[in-house]
């Protein structure tokens, strides 16, 4: 999983239907320090989170589809959590 | 996913079986702010609909060959949306 940071939405009429009525999010992945790191995901919204939110991302195709419980679907990356804090070596991240 | 702009197509007349009537684009990844960066790959276009200029996202690795109608392809990237809008707060 990563951890990263949403910084905005996608928005798309036109899609693979997997998508059809989910919120796409663009997430900024965090090194341990906290910072951008300088990649980027877009991952489907499966908590409600926000931009703004800090949160954990699952990059792994078949765990997203069996989240999704849609076998077949086009898609590897989720958004499954919303981190309240994170501490890394005794220092306090989020 | 990430973000990328459709900037040509790809014909190929022989080509692996399972790919008949698979369309190719080449598509160039883009940063969050719609600029470029790496090298362009050639995506199968899993929605049918996308096209030269277009803003898109695209799925790589094992997953691209699940937008595809035959999901046990040889395929490492695919088109599976076309944007309509991307908003990021700075």
């Amino acid at each position: 999983m990563k951890v990263a940071k949403v910084v905005g939405t996608v928005v798309s009429t036109i899609s693979s239907p997997v998508f059809d009525g989910r919120k796409l999010l663009i997430c900024d992945l965090l090194d341990t320090a906290g910072e951008a790191e300088g990649g980027y995901l877009i991952a489907v919204d499966t908590v409600g989170a926000g931009v703004g939110e800090t949160v954990l991302i699952l990059d792994e195709g078949t765990s997203a589809r069996q989240v999704l419980g849609w076998e077949t679907a086009p898609i590897r990356a989720l958004v499954v959590g919303i981190v309240d804090e994170m501490v890394v070596d005794g220092t306090t991240i989020v | 996913m990430q973000l990328g702009r459709v900037i040509g197509t790809v014909v190929a007349t022989i080509k692996a079986p399972g790919l008949d009537g698979v369309k190719f684009l080449i598509v160039q990844p883009l940063d969050r702010d719609l600029q470029p960066k790496g090298r362009p790959v050639v995506a199968a276009d899993g929605v049918h609909m996308a096209g030269p200029g277009e803003l898109v996202y695209f799925v790589g690795s094992r997953e691209a060959a699940q937008a595809l109608p035959d999901t046990f392809v040889p395929v490492d990237h695919a088109i599976v949306g076309i944007v309509d809008a991307v908003e990021v707060t700075p």
